[in-house]
C-alpha cells in the first residue's frame, strides 16, 4: 500500500515522549517513525507497556502533560505539524479531522448525559448546525453503526447500553464529522468475541464508506490479520518491525514478531504437548540494556546485539523494515 | 477411569433486591441447572462469553458461591450436606487459581508467607517441613528461592500467577479451579503458564476444571469441553470431537468468531445479531433461540433436552432441538 505516487497523511518522525516519574524520566516511545497513506489501515502491535496506546495518544497530544512530554520529532498530518499547534487548533482537529475509538466504552462516555446529548455536541462544535439538523444527523449515525431503533436509543444513557452496543456509540461520535484519520485503541478488547466480531466488521466497513486511514492499536495480532494493510511492532517503545501485512505474518523478519505469532494460542488440529513461549519477561523500561532490547530474550542473539542497538532500515521498494542484526531471512 | 467430581443439577441465583422494603424482587439466574462429570487426572475446560455464568459454576463447585440447589459429590461425598467443619476438611483437597494475579496477593505478606498460609491454616507439617515445602512448591512453577522475602509488587503478571499457582499446589490437591488463570496476560507470557498448568495435569495428575473465555487456550489444556450459554452447559464432549466437528449452533458461532491470526485464512464468519439476554429475565424455551440463525418455532416453547449425538462410550451432548426428534417430525 505505501505508493510512491501519493504523499502520506500522517508522517510520524523520530518522536520520543518522555514521563517523568519518582524513579526518573521514562522513555515511553523512543524515536519512532512511521507514515500513514490515504485509506490505507496500519496496525501497532505489541505488549502491554510496549508503547503503543502512548502513540496513538500523543498523535491528538492526549497524554497528560505533565508527567507526559513530546521530548523530539514531529507528527505531520495533512502537512501541518501538529507538535507545534496551540491547544485551541488542536482541538478544532480533535473529533474533525482525526477522531479517537477508546478499550472502554463506558469510561469513555459521560454516564450523566443522554447518548444523543453527546453526540450533538460534538457535531455543533465542529460544524455549523443547529441542535435539530444535528440530531437528525446523529440518529442517522447511529442506524449506520446498526444499532436498532435509533430514534428511541438516542435518548438512552451509556448504562442503558450493552458494551457492543456502547461501542457503537462511540464509533458514531468518533465518524460524526468525517474524520480522514481514526485512531482506534484496542477497540474490541472489551468484548466478548462475537460482539467483536460485529463491531470489528462495522468498523472495516465504515472506514470503506468513509474513505478514511485508520490507525489500529491492539495487541490481538488475529484483529491485525484480520483488518489491517501493514503493521507495526512495537517493543519497549521502539519500532522494531514494519511490513505489509501479508510478509509480516508469512514471512516475518525480527525474531520477537516471530516468537510472538507463534505464541498466540490458536485453534489447532491436534493438542500439542508444549506450546513455544518466549522466554524470560520485557525488560523495566527504567533499566534498558544498552543493545538490543530483546537480546536478553532473543534465541539468536549475539555480542553484537548486546552491544549497538539496531535501527529499522526500511526498504524502499517494499515499505517493509526490521531493526535487527541477524533478521530471520 | 473413576469420577473425581460429579455435578447434577447445580444452580445459582442471586436475588435481586429492590422496592420499598428491600424485598427480592427477581433472582439473577447464572447458573440455571448444570451437571457434569469429571475423571480423576482429566480437565474439564468450560468456555463462555462474559455473564455466562462459568465463573459462579466454578465457585459454586468450590461452595465459595453457596450453590441453590443441586449436588456437588466431590470423591464420593457430597459437598452440599457438609457443615462448615467438615467443608474447611474437604478444601485441602480442592483448590482455585484466580483471574486477576493483582488483586489474589495480598500486598503486604510476602511471598514466603502467601505461598505458606494454607498449610498455617490446615496446620500441616512443623515449621521448619512448612518452609521446606515452599521452597518446593516454588521450584515446581519455576520462581527461584531468592523471591520468597520479596512481596508482590516486585513481580511482573506472569510471575504473580505462577505464585497464585504454587499456592494452589501447596496442600497437594487433587482438585483445582482455574477460574480464567491467563487472561490478564500477554500472549509471550501466557504460553509459558498454560505450559506449567499442563505439566501439572501431567505430572501430578491433578485434575482442573478449567474456565475461560477462549476456546484456544481451553483447546491447550482440556480433556473435555463444555460450552456454557446464558447459565446453561450447552454442549459437552470430548476435546477432540467438539472442535472437530462442533454441533451446536451457538459453538459453532462462538468458533468462527476467533480471528485468525493468518492473513489468507479469511474465514467464513456466522455473525450472531443482537446481545445476549438479561440472566434476570432469559427467554422462554432454548436460551439461545432469540440469537439462533437455526431456530425454529418450536424453540421458543420447549428447554431442549440433553441429547447424546456420540456413541455410549464417546458421548457428545448437546442441548438443542435440532437433534430431538420431537423438533424433526
Amino acid at each position: 500500500m505505501s505508493s510512491e505516487h501519493t504523499a502520506p497523511l500522517l508522517s510520524v518522525r523520530n518522536l520520543v515522549v518522555e514521563f517523568s516519574t519518582r524513579y526518573g524520566p521514562v522513555r515511553a516511545v523512543d524515536d519512532i517513525s512511521f507514515d500513514v497513506y490515504p485509506n490505507e489501515t496500519v496496525g501497532i502491535v505489541g505488549e502491554s507497556g510496549c508503547g503503543k496506546t502512548v502513540t496513538g495518544l500523543t498523535l491528538l497530544q492526549l497524554i497528560p502533560m505533565p508527567p507526559g512530554r513530546i521530548v523530539q520529532g514531529s507528527i505531520k498530518f495533512d502537512g501541518r505539524d501538529l507538535t507545534k499547534l496551540s491547544e485551541k487548533e488542536m482541538q478544532e482537529m480533535r473529533g474533525s479531522d482525526i477522531s479517537m475509538i477508546f478499550q472502554e466504552p463506558m469510561t469513555a462516555l459521560n454516564p450523566v448525559f443522554s447518548v444523543g446529548n453527546q453526540m450533538i455536541d460534538v457535531l455543533r462544535r465542529h460544524k455549523n448546525l443547529t441542535r435539530r439538523q444535528a440530531r437528525e444527523l446523529a440518529i442517522n449515525m447511529l442506524d449506520t453503526v446498526g444499532i436498532p431503533a435509533p430514534r428511541k436509543r438516542i435518548d438512552e444513557y451509556p448504562h442503558q447500553m450493552s458494551g457492543g452496543m456502547r461501542q457503537r456509540v462511540m464509533i458514531a461520535m468518533a465518524l460524526s464529522c468525517g474524520p480522514k484519520l481514526l485512531i482506534a485503541d484496542e477497540p474490541t478488547t472489551a468484548l466478548d468475541v462475537t460482539t467483536q466480531a460485529q463491531v470489528m466488521e462495522q468498523i472495516v466497513k465504515l472506514q470503506d464508506e468513509f474513505h478514511m486511514s485508520m490507525i489500529l492499536v491492539t495487541h490481538d495480532l488475529g484483529v491485525v490479520a484480520e483488518s489491517c494493510d501493514r503493521a507495526i511492532v512495537m517493543y519497549c517503545g521502539n519500532i522494531i518491525e514494519t511490513a505489509a501485512i501479508d510478509d509480516l505474518f508469512h514471512k516475518p523478519q525480527h525474531p520477537y514478531t516471530r516468537g510472538l505469532l507463534d505464541s498466540i494460542p490458536r485453534i489447532r488440529e491436534e493438542r500439542v504437548a508444549e506450546l513455544p513461549i518466549i522466554r524470560g519477561i520485557v525488560p523495566d523500561l527504567l533499566h534498558l540494556p544498552d543493545g538490543c532490547r530483546f537480546a536478553d530474550r532473543c534465541p539468536r542473539a549475539t555480542d553484537e546485539c548486546r552491544k549497538d542497538k539496531p535501527v529499522v532500515n526500511i526498504d524502499p521498494v517494499t515499505g517493509n523494515g526490521v531493526a535487527c542484526y541477524h533478521p530471520m531471512g | 477411569m473413576s469420577t473425581l467430581l460429579k455435578v447434577v443439577d447445580l444452580k445459582k441465583y442471586f436475588p435481586v433486591r429492590g422496592g420499598m422494603f428491600h424485598r427480592v424482587v427477581a433472582h439473577v439466574k447464572a447458573v440455571d441447572g448444570v451437571s457434569f462429570e469429571l475423571e480423576k487426572g482429566r480437565t474439564l475446560g468450560l468456555v463462555g462469553e462474559s455473564g455466562c455464568g462459568k465463573s459462579t459454576l466454578g465457585r459454586a463447585v468450590l461452595r465459595l458461591h453457596e450453590p441453590t440447589s443441586g449436588q456437588i459429590i466431590l470423591n464420593g461425598d457430597d459437598l452440599m450436606k457438609l457443615d462448615r467443619e467438615a467443608l474447611t476438611a474437604h478444601r485441602r483437597q480442592m483448590q482455585i487459581i484466580f483471574q486477576d494475579p493483582y488483586a489474589s496477593l495480598s500486598p503486604r505478606r510476602t511471598i514466603a508467607q502467601t505461598i505458606q498460609e494454607p498449610l498455617d491454616v490446615h496446620k500441616i507439617g512443623t515449621p521448619r517441613e512448612r518452609e521446606k515445602k515452599v521452597e518446593e512448591l516454588l521450584d515446581v512453577v519455576g520462581l527461584r528461592k531468592q523471591v520468597l522475602s520479596r512481596y508482590p509488587h516486585e513481580f511482573s503478571g506472569g510471575q504473580r500467577q505462577r505464585i497464585g499457582i504454587a499456592r494452589s499446589l501447596a496442600l497437594n490437591p487433587n482438585f483445582i479451579v482455574a477460574d480464567e488463570p491467563v487472561s490478564a496476560l500477554d500472549v509471550s507470557v501466557q504460553s509459558q503458564v498454560l505450559n506449567l498448568i499442563a505439566r501439572l495435569q501431567r505430572e501430578h495428575g491433578i485434575s482442573f476444571l478449567f474456565i475461560s473465555h477462549d476456546l484456544a487456550v481451553i483447546q491447550h489444556v482440556s480433556d473435555d469441553v463444555g460450552v456454557m450459554y446464558l447459565g446453561r452447559l450447552v454442549e459437552l464432549a470430548s476435546a477432540e470431537d467438539l472442535y472437530r466437528e462442533p454441533r451446536h449452533p451457538y459453538t459453532k458461532a462462538l468458533m468462527s468468531a476467533i480471528p485468525v491470526p493468518d492473513p489468507k485464512k479469511k474465514s467464513k464468519r456466522i455473525i450472531l445479531g443482537g446481545d445476549v439476554p438479561s440472566p434476570m429475565d432469559p427467554p422462554p424455551g432454548c436460551p439461545f433461540h432469540t440469537r439462533c440463525p437455526d431456530a425454529m418455532p418450536h424453540c421458543k416453547k420447549a428447554v431442549p433436552p440433553r441429547v447424546n449425538v456420540g456413541t455410549e462410550d464417546r458421548p457428545h451432548f448437546v442441548d438443542c432441538h435440532l437433534f430431538t426428534e420431537e423438533a424433526a417430525t
